[in-house]
């Protein structure tokens, strides 16, 4: 067991660096990428270019600059953006509260909405309700959330007046009924997606459970059939639901929710990624796709670890 | 069906119905409508509405080009960049299922770690990245150039994040299938590993792919729009629902039809593409899925 965890976390460290290099090389192979060229502006004498190549280090070779790059990143010294020229690790500290709330509020809804959908659709199969559940999540997993969001933002938000129109108010200054309040249809819209596919996946996860040995046992041992459901089929079939509700919270908190972010004016991490890959800020899509990394990976090696810890035979393979 | 005739018919409309091109300008023309002369777009600014006549069915936009020629085009490039993505992700699926599954050992340890690497970093982070990279500087392998605005970027990008979905479940099914009796038979008669693979694995796995593919040029053609949305797919002057849903938000509240209509084609491509995408898995493998993320 002790091998297989260190074997799995070397290979965190590799992916990890594997990320840092490739998403710094994505930016430093572009023709016209030259960062000094925007930085010192369009009025700029060759002496002004230059000295900001010295200062930044942009002079330096390719791999230099990378390995400088990752020493900010890891340390958070001088790490300072190329346009706005803050420290980064500010910017995502400002950024985080947003995108998490957008994140735990969305990640709740369709968590229970999802689960409740699937669980009714499933053990309804074949009816008219399941039917119909059926539908409703192929059109959620088919609108892209961005027109969707706009939409709602310009009727329900604009026109009607029910809600308000995007942006954010922390708890410490409107309360938790103005926080939630701003929040409310950012939720709505994020989880519409989620709780489509949630739902499928559960759905055919507890048919297939229902087929079990185990489930038939269950049953012969003469339970009640709202046990059996609860006890046996439901405990079995939510593990996997909880491990992709896991993975898809990280992806959200690490700015994976760019467009709901952006036309809900969150400001968020997502945000701040969206407006720094369009100036080309390369300190910033680096934080900022690291830090999804670093989740993702990590929320992966956890979930891989606690399989083989349970189930031995995943270890040997 | 429809939305593939459409796309097929639009040079059609656009020169014998609507009189125009997708990338005409018309800024100081005018328009008759309901007998009454109008400007295309007025002098504040704003885009004439839809005039449900021959020219400008659904209106004009900002630029005063017909907005219906450009939904047309855009199915058109839609169309494009979802099936070329989805046959590049189909064909390195493929090849890198069939390797790693097959020759297992340091082969199969590359390719893996190469799926987690791609695996590890939000798709649409990643195709914003690149998009918005290449975009500015195209493309350049070999005697192989592509321009900035190229349509093959957004479908390159596309294809190649998309590749994770189709070569792990891939790679499984190979690894699988390797140790069956047909394949031993074939091997024991002298095979070469090659020849094994293409001739007796490929067609067993083929099913999978077939399941998978709609769901690819679905979730292709969703990427592609919130790519073009953010300014990292296709660029303009091309028509793209994405980029028209993008521009269209900033005169939500003047003409909500540029940001209605494209929104509807997309929603209706999708759509069909997810409902073909169920018939077929139904039909053949109900376990196939494709993560989907925005």
């Amino acid at each position: 067991m002790a091998r297989f965890i260190i074997r799995r976390l070397l290979g965190m460290l590799l992916v990890l660096f594997a990320v840092s290099v490739i998403v710094f090389a994505i930016f430093n192979v572009i023709p016209n990428g030259a960062p000094e060229n925007r930085m010192a502006g369009k009025q700029s004498t060759p002496q002004q270019i230059e000295a900001i190549r010295r200062e930044w280090g942009f002079d330096q070779s390719v791999l230099t600059q990378y390995v400088k790059t990752m020493e900010k990143l890891l340390t958070g010294k001088n790490f300072i953006s190329y346009n706005q020229q803050r420290p980064v690790y500010d910017e995502l500290k400002a950024g985080l509260p947003r995108t998490v709330s957008l994140a735990i509020g969305a990640a709740i809804l369709w968590l229970v909405a999802g689960v409740a959908l699937g669980v009714y659709s499933a053990l309804r199969a074949g009816s008219k309700a399941d039917f119909a559940i059926n539908v409703l999540a192929i059109i959620g997993i088919s609108v892209p959330v961005f027109w969707l969001g706009a939409l709602v933002n310009h009727y329900l938000g604009y026109k009607l007046g029910w809600f308000p129109n995007g942006g954010y108010v922390p708890i410490s200054e409107g309360g938790l009924w103005e926080w939630a309040y701003h929040l409310f249809m950012p939720w709505t819209v994020l989880s519409i997606l989620f709780i489509g596919v949630y739902s499928r996946v559960l759905r055919s996860t507890i048919l297939d459970t229902l087929d079990e040995d185990f489930v038939r046992t269950a049953r012969a041992k003469g339970l009640s059939e709202r046990r059996v459901v609860t006890h046996h089929v439901l405990r079995t079939s939510l593990a996997p639901i909880v491990t992709l509700w896991g993975l898809d919270f990280a992806l959200v908190v690490t700015g994976g929710a760019i467009l709901t972010e952006t036309v809900f004016d969150i400001q968020g991490i997502g945000s701040y990624y969206a407006d720094s890959v369009g100036q080309l800020d390369v300190p910033p899509v680096m934080a900022v796709t690291m830090l999804g990394a670093v989740v993702i990976v990590v929320v992966n090696t956890l979930v891989d670890i606690a399989y083989a810890a349970l189930d031995p035979r995943v270890r040997l393979s | 069906m429809a939305i593939v005739a459409l796309a097929a018919g639009a040079p059609l409309y656009a020169e014998h119905v609507a009189n125009t091109t997708p990338e005409r300008n018309n800024l100081t023309g005018k328009i008759v409508v309901d007998g009454e002369t109008r400007d295309v777009v007025s002098l504040d600014g704003i885009p004439v509405g839809p005039t449900w006549q021959r020219e400008y069915l659904l209106g004009a936009d900002a630029n005063g080009r017909d907005v219906a020629v450009r939904l047309l085009y855009a199915a058109r490039n839609s169309l494009f960049i979802g099936l070329t993505a989805a046959l590049i992700t189909t064909l390195l699926g493929i090849a890198l299922g069939l390797l790693a599954g097959y020759y297992r050992g340091a082969t199969d340890w590359v390719i893996s770690r190469a799926m987690d690497v791609l695996w590890a970093v939000p798709v649409l982070l990643l195709g914003v990245a690149l998009g918005v990279a290449l975009t500015l500087g195209g493309l350049k392998i070999g005697p192989l150039e592509i321009r900035g605005g190229s349509l093959w970027i957004p479908a390159l990008i596309i294809g190649v994040v998309s590749v994770v979905y189709l070569a792990r479940p891939l790679r499984g099914e190979v690894l699988r299938l390797r140790e069956q009796e047909f394949v031993e038979a074939a091997r024991a008669q002298g095979a070469s590993g090659p020849r094994i693979m293409v001739s007796e694995i490929l067609p067993n796995i083929l099913t999978t792919v077939l399941v998978f593919f709609p769901l690819l040029v679905a979730n292709a053609v969703l990427l592609e729009a919130a790519l073009s949305f953010l300014g990292a797919g296709v660029q303009e002057p091309a028509p793209s629902w994405g980029l028209m849903i993008g521009s269209g938000i900033k005169v939500l509240i003047t003409q909500p039809a540029l940001t209605i209509a494209p929104g509807v084609m997309l929603v209706l491509s999708v759509l069909s593409l997810n409902v073909v995408g169920e018939a077929v898995r139904e039909a053949i493998n109900p376990r196939a899925r494709v993560r989907l993320e925005q």
